[in-house]
């Protein structure tokens, strides 16, 4: 005879929890502190002093909160098309490489009008990085519906190919020929640069676009009728597909959504706070904006919140790094706990715990 | 022939990498887990392999410490999927953004620093062979230890019964699970398996192919190495030969100044990825191909039924 302990089981609720879909980002986030504190421990950095350069400093200056909302742009600008993909079932997590290449695009339109005037080339750069990113994104819709080639492969390899092209254009074709033959591009004109919204901040007409896009969601999602196919496919693909709804059709269109969305963060990106062409433009925004999905459950609105959230670990990470010398990486470790603490949260949605005696039947799953 | 050899050495220590890793993935897919972190995981083992081996010195150590440091990260994978029921996708791309981040975080102040590279052994006599065995004979531990892998991996899963025990709950969990079979158990070996030689191709990275620390070294042969397992239609053998034609590639960015080939070294470098995009849409575009192949249950969760 084994000797009788109580052991935890999770068992199936008979409805999901609606509360525990807004708690466990909440939970996930007390739980990424907790083990960031412990972190910073191992590192023998004070916890408390490390967390306040991390979270609260970066928000304790106007300035700060208006470069807050100049990382979170790219973040919740591709959150929201992302969720709207993962929750049809479509893995697009290459939206790196769509962001450069729209940055590209972008950025190689803004050079094309290098020191001319006119409203129209703005309204141009930002079309161009559209389509970019569509286009980029296009391939992997062909390949997946065409080929049936798995798209998280095919969009991730295209990301590889995108951060080197974009080397290339600046090594070459791109390169500023007055430039001492470094790898960056002229620095873009006035008439191809974002307006700033607030004079001595670098918050920019970008922000607007990133809420009207995350309003375009949230009614997409609710009163379209794609809306309602996006997730009729992902929660029930065969009945979806049964009630005459195509597969390919959604993943086309949540597909050049996604590209789209992230070729304009890449035009914002470039035309905004960077204002030229650099080997790298992006410090991972588009793999980010997966935690973003997730945390903003996969809604925009949700994105929005969380797009915040995680351009502050960005902002707290550079933070932390002037004031304590914290390496940046400290950031990537956070971003993979918040989302690791969320995802076993959520087990809570589904499920919750009982006390089980360990001879009992059933596997303890 | 002169000439190609060292083309040829490079194959062997550019597809290394990729054959432990793909291996593994094949396990864990095998039991049925989809597990995307293999890149997060490689390179915790890379990290952690060169650190333990700028602190000890001692290279046997290291592997061991990346072989750990793989299935430490696999672990927290398994306890999300199979213990929290989280969704197998993303978790495994968390576990990749966590990888890649702890690596950098770990490697800060490893940057810079050197390290000779595992020793080559020598096989007795059969090194002696011109050419051939310069090839194939005189390799470090872990090129032997990678084909034996192979061999020892298709031995496993198509000779034994633990192996028919694990391809039976990757093709249908609820029939294994009715006969009385632990699901969970099996697939946390499979996923334990799996982050052990992910770590192992990770020590390869970074204490034979380049020994050296630079962060982000995987340089995505993680998701090439979960391609892989595509392209060979999930049997061990094709692994073998995929990793090498892949190796093959990668190493022409390297020698293709040398054939007098001028293009952009940022064009060269696209080509392994790019290749790998050609090879899935080869592969996947049979689709009754992969559905025959394919373990049927492959990313789908488990919940007992009691």
């Amino acid at each position: 005879m084994r000797p009788e302990s109580l052991l935890p089981v999770f068992v199936k609720r008979p409805l999901p929890s609606r509360a525990m879909v807004y708690l466990s980002p909440l939970l996930a986030l007390t739980l990424t502190l907790l083990a960031g504190s412990v972190l910073f421990l191992t590192m023998s950095v004070p916890p408390l002093q490390a967390m306040y350069a991390f979270f609260i400093e970066p928000l304790s200056s106007v300035y700060g909160l208006t470069e807050l909302a100049v990382k979170a742009t790219p973040l919740v600008l591709i959150g929201v098309a992302l969720a709207l993909g993962f929750r049809a079932g479509v893995w697009n997590i290459g939206a790196e490489g769509q962001l450069i290449i729209g940055g590209l695009c972008g950025g190689a339109v803004a050079l094309y009008f290098y020191e001319q005037e006119g409203f129209y080339i703005l309204p141009l750069i930002l079309l161009a990085g559209i389509i970019g990113g569509m286009l980029w994104a296009a391939i992997v819709a062909f390949l997946r519906t065409r080929f049936n080639a798995n798209e998280i492969l095919t969009s991730l390899m295209l990301s590889y190919v995108a951060s080197l092209l974009i080397n290339l254009m600046v090594h070459g074709p791109l390169k500023d020929p007055e430039g001492f033959n470094f790898p960056e591009s002229r620095l873009f004109s006035e008439s191809a640069m974002l307006p700033i919204l607030f004079e001595g901040t670098r918050l920019h007409l970008g922000a607007v676009f990133a809420l009207l896009v995350v309003a375009a969601g949230w009614l997409m999602l609710s009163r379209s009728l794609s809306g309602f196919q996006i997730k009729a496919m992902g929660s029930a693909s065969a009945a979806a597909e049964h009630a005459g709804f195509s597969s390919n059709r959604i993943i086309w269109m949540t597909l050049l959504l996604g590209g789209g969305v992230a070729g304009l963060a890449g035009t914002i990106e470039v035309a905004g706070p960077i204002g030229q062409l650099l080997p790298t433009i992006s410090p991972g925004y588009g793999f980010t904006a997966i935690i973003v999905a997730y945390v903003g459950r996969l809604h925009p609105l949700g994105s929005l919140l969380a797009g915040l959230l995680l351009a502050l670990t960005y902002l707290g990470g550079e933070t932390a790094q002037i004031n304590l010398g914290l390496p940046v990486a400290v950031t990537g470790v956070f971003q993979g706990l918040l989302l690791f603490f969320l995802l076993a949260c959520d087990v809570f949605i589904h499920y919750q715990l009982q006390w089980r005696r360990s001879g009992s039947s059933g596997e303890a799953a | 022939m002169e000439i190609l050899l060292p083309a040829l050495l490079t194959i062997i220590t550019a597809a290394t990498p990729l054959l432990f890793a793909a291996l593994g993935e094949l396990v864990t897919e095998k039991s049925g887990v989809l597990n995307l972190g293999v890149e997060g995981m490689m390179v915790m083992g890379a990290i952690v392999g060169f650190a333990t081996v700028h602190v000890s010195g001692s290279a046997t150590l290291a592997i061991l410490a990346s072989i750990l440091a793989g299935m430490l990260m696999a672990a927290i994978f398994a306890l999300l999927v199979l213990k929290f029921h989280a969704s197998q996708v993303p978790t495994g791309l968390a576990l990749t953004i966590f990888g890649i981040g702890l690596s950098a975080l770990i490697g800060q102040s490893m940057i810079g620093v050197a390290y000779d590279g595992i020793p080559q052994i020598a096989i007795p006599l059969l090194a002696d062979i011109p050419l051939l065995g310069r090839l194939l004979f005189q390799q470090d531990f872990l090129v032997y230890l990678s084909i034996v892998m192979v061999v020892s991996v298709s031995w496993f899963l198509y000779r034994t019964r633990a192996g028919l025990i694990l391809r039976a709950v990757g093709d249908s969990h609820d029939a294994a699970h009715a006969m009385g079979y632990s699901v969970i158990r099996i697939r946390l070996l499979a996923i334990l398996f799996g982050g052990a030689m992910a770590g192992l191709g990770g020590a390869y990275l970074s204490l034979a192919y380049s020994p050296l620390w630079v962060e982000q070294m995987t340089a995505g042969r993680g998701w090439i190495a979960l391609a892989l397992v595509v392209f060979a239609t999930w049997r061990p053998a094709r692994v073998l030969l995929g990793a090498y034609l892949f190796g093959g590639i990668t190493i022409l960015q390297l020698h293709a100044q040398a054939f007098g080939i001028a293009v952009p070294s940022q064009v060269m470098s696209m080509l392994p990825y790019l290749a790998t995009i050609v090879v899935l849409v080869i592969i996947s575009s049979d689709r009754s191909r992969i559905k025959l192949n394919a373990p049927a249950s492959l990313g789908r969760a488990f919940h007992p039924s009691r």
